[in-house]
């Protein structure tokens, strides 16, 4: 079964509280699958949910040649094409398994499946409020996919949502985040143009403290890791909610997009310096990119995709699944 | 450690400066070490194959220099090819020759096309053009919003219509207005579109036939991986651009996505934009994508310093020049032209002969215009002039503002921090400390604050 809302957010106290959300059906799965790589108005070919035939048609030299092909150009990265192709090659010949097409092609998708699972975890929103801060490099999609986990969790789960517009900097992001925290139905906390991140993020903990409200969302300016002194910005506004809230953030997350290449790597790994990171959104899954350093992310540093985002409207946020994500890692 | 690539092959070719020559064996092995570098640096897995076909033959036999080890001859090559695959036949922007310069920005959601749209616009009016922008995004919340604000910053006007109409509309009243005002420049700002998006790119091809770009720029973000290839090809087909313009360059980002866009389409990379700021924007170089890609950004790579050796004679000469005071202005320029020809400014400053890897200086942003106008300055001294810059008053600054295209105050800036400068150098000679705010007031014109200002 694939991953579904309620497996990927641990509500707390208030998981029993709240009804049942109904389990998806097999038929939106499918269609949210296979949105996942093609939409009505994009023209593609048909595609399948089954790995490239031509990946394992024979099994020989080529096929691990092209194995590799087919990671690398999913920007899996060659350390962990390397590992991947290696491990399913000698399990191969040493005849753990079988040397035929299909028995190959579903040992690939669980280890490819396993190697994104590193680090698995739900999203914690236990907390009273509990807060989600949101970082990433400019233009990932921090934004957009709060406006959808705002509308998810207000609308699936009944929770009532707080949004702190703690992007300062960048012209027009609070207007941005204001069009979505009304198209979810949350509350907008924010400040004059050039205020103080982290007078934003605490002030948004507190009016939800005060007001009973569920969860809190912090917005981010984008930045580069390569910035020190923005990446000492975002410890600071995490200290600041710290001192509002001594356990939040509860969940902070970094947006890859997924179209980005081995430079992800690195993003994950100094933001998590600045901030604890606790899991990935990976956004834009809805092009052709695959966003394979996903895989190395989970394998290298123990960061998980948690959410997937697959386009620009409220609904195209998705809990992560691992089998799936392999699945469409190799698929044409 | 055997990071750098030249360490790499080094290791992987140690026994051929015996032989004296590259035989097949070697340049395999180079290649493999050379198509893990490109993978590395995001270049198209198909780009690489390619690539490293045509980069074979030219290592094969080639011979290896007495100066430099077989591994750095190699990178030398490679370095070369890079160079000339990215740079070589491309084209400036074309400008209309009556009516406003249409200019069509498209790309993937979060490239940075806006900045890019204002950056441009900025750019294109600090050469005395009239700049208008049309704001055809409709989509993203408060995209109409954000080029309102940075396109006042940047000087130009913003042509908007909400995000009620039709973004094609839009930009064909947005045409009629800038001819009407007799605008030099409109840049035509897009939303971030999937180029699988039959729809969107249908709507992209309907504004370009409406507008008639004299240029459509395909912007693309540094980061990008394997997937450029494909983005690049759909957006030829449909949007026909005519060149890229490179964004988020001041990541760390190796930018492997340049070589493989210019690679196959044939489209070369114009703009770079290297900064959140709008000044943050410069002509692409291809030599220094080349150093990028390659993971050779620090000056002191070993290939400089086999040049270098060469250079040792002079750089003992500057040493002895920088203690006993004789430093002037034209060994500033060399000096300067040397830093430049070696990579992006920022971080390499520090390492102007002298100075040091010094911290401060790695978060001082060098604006590459600056520069180019502290170079047009003192190429407009005389020779004296740069020998002796005391002499410098009165006519001879006119003169020398008048002959760069800079103001007087400018003139007068540069000579005050070069005096400024060579007194710390002097400092440095004698064990002292520099002052770091003194430093940084010398990479750029102004004191940097401990946090960013914007």
């Amino acid at each position: 079964m694939p991953t579904s809302w309620q497996e990927i957010f641990d509500l707390g106290a208030r998981g029993s509280a709240l009804p049942a959300a109904e389990p998806e059906s097999e038929e939106r799965r499918r269609g949210v699958f296979g949105r996942l790589r093609e939409s009505l108005s994009k023209s593609r070919q048909a595609l399948t949910e089954e790995i490239s035939a031509s990946l394992f048609d024979r099994i020989d030299e080529e096929t691990w040649e092209r194995l590799e092909e087919a990671l690398i150009l999913a920007d899996a990265g060659a350390p962990t094409t390397a590992e991947v192709v290696e491990r399913l090659e000698q399990e191969v010949e040493s005849g753990a398994v079988s040397a035929d097409g299909d028995a190959v092609r579903e040992r690939l998708i669980e280890i490819l499946a396993e190697v994104a699972s590193g680090g698995r975890s739900p999203i914690d929103l236990s907390g009273e409020p509990a807060v989600l801060l949101m970082v990433g490099v400019n233009g990932t999609g921090k934004t957009t996919t709060i406006g959808k986990l705002a509308w998810h969790l207000s609308k699936e789960f009944g929770l009532t949502v707080v949004l702190a517009a703690a992007d300062t900097y960048r012209a027009a992001a609070a207007e941005q985040l204001a069009e979505w925290a009304q198209r979810a139905g949350a509350e907008l906390i924010r400040s004059a143009p050039g205020g103080d991140p982290g007078a934003v993020a605490f002030d948004a903990v507190a009016a939800a403290r005060a007001r009973g409200a569920d969860v809190v969302i912090v917005d981010t300016a984008g930045r580069l890791h390569t910035q020190g002194n923005l990446m000492d910005e975002l410890t600071k506004v995490r200290r600041v909610i710290a001192k509002q809230m001594p356990d939040a953030p509860h969940e902070t997350l970094i947006s890859i997009d997924a179209t980005t290449g081995q430079n992800g790597l690195r993003q994950a790994k100094i933001f998590s310096e600045a901030v604890e990171v606790d899991g990935v959104v990976l956004t834009k899954l809805d092009g052709t990119a695959k966003g394979g350093i996903v895989l190395a992310i989970a394998n290298e540093l123990g960061i998980p995709v948690k959410l997937i985002g697959t386009g620009e409207t409220l609904e195209d946020l998705r809990p992560f699944d691992p089998a799936d994500f392999a699945r469409a890692l190799l698929a044409e | 450690m055997f990071d750098q690539l030249s360490d790499r092959l080094q290791a992987t070719l140690s026994d051929v400066r015996s032989r004296g020559k590259l035989n097949e064996g070697d340049v395999d092995a180079a290649m493999r070490e050379i198509r893990l570098a490109l993978l590395e640096a995001d270049v198209n897995f198909k780009v690489v194959k390619t690539f490293t076909k045509t980069l074979k033959e030219r290592c094969l036999g080639a011979d290896v220099l007495e100066s430099l080890d077989p591994g750095q001859q190699v990178v030398k090559i490679v370095n070369e090819e890079l160079t000339g695959l990215m740079g070589g036949t491309g084209r400036d922007l074309a400008f209309a020759s009556n009516g406003p310069t249409v200019i069509l920005m498209a790309g993937l959601q979060g490239s940075g096309k806006t900045t890019a749209c204002a950056k441009l616009a900025r750019h294109l009016g600090e050469s005395g053009k009239t700049v208008a922008l049309a704001a055809c995004d409709v989509y993203r919340p408060a995209a109409v919003d954000q080029l309102v604000t940075v396109g006042k910053r940047a000087g130009a006007a913003v042509y908007e219509q909400g995000t009620d109409a039709d973004p094609v509309e839009i930009a064909a009243w947005a045409l009629d207005r800038a001819r009407e005002e007799e605008r030099d420049v409109l840049i035509v700002d897009t939303a971030g579109r999937l180029h699988i998006d039959a729809d969107l790119m249908d709507e992209l091809a309907k504004i370009r036939k409406r507008t008639k770009p004299h240029d459509v720029l395909l912007v693309v973000d540094a980061m990008t991986g394997q997937d450029a290839v494909g983005v690049a090809e759909s957006f030829a087909e449909v949007a026909e651009f005519d060149g890229v313009v490179m964004t988020k360059l001041d990541g760390d980002a190796r930018g492997g996505a340049a070589l493989s866009v210019k690679a196959v389409t044939g489209k070369p990379i114009l703009f770079a934009s290297t900064g959140e700021k709008l000044e943050a924007f410069d002509r692409f170089h291809p030599d220094r994508m080349a150093s990028r890609i390659l993971g050779m950004g620090d000056m002191l790579s070993l290939i400089e310093k086999a040049e270098q050796q060469v250079d040792e004679r002079q750089t003992e000469d500057l040493q002895k020049k920088l203690e006993s005071d004789r430093f002037t202005l034209e060994d500033f320029l060399q000096q300067m032209r040397q830093v430049r020809k070696m990579g992006p400014l920022s971080g390499l400053i520090g390492m102007l002969p002298g100075m040091g890897a010094m911290k401060q200086l790695k978060n001082a942003d060098v604006d590459e215009g600056e520069l180019d106008r502290v170079e047009a300055i003192i190429l407009s001294m005389t020779p004296l002039e740069r020998a002796n810059p005391a002499i410098i008053k009165g006519s001879r600054r006119k003169r020398i503002a008048h002959g760069s295209g800079t103001k007087i105050q400018q003139v007068n800036q540069l000579v005050k921090q070069f005096d400024q400068m060579r007194k710390m150098m002097r400092q440095m000679m004698s064990g002292n400390a520099p002052d770091p705010q003194q430093l940084a007031q010398m990479a750029g014109s102004a004191p940097r604050p401990k946090y960013r200002r914007r």
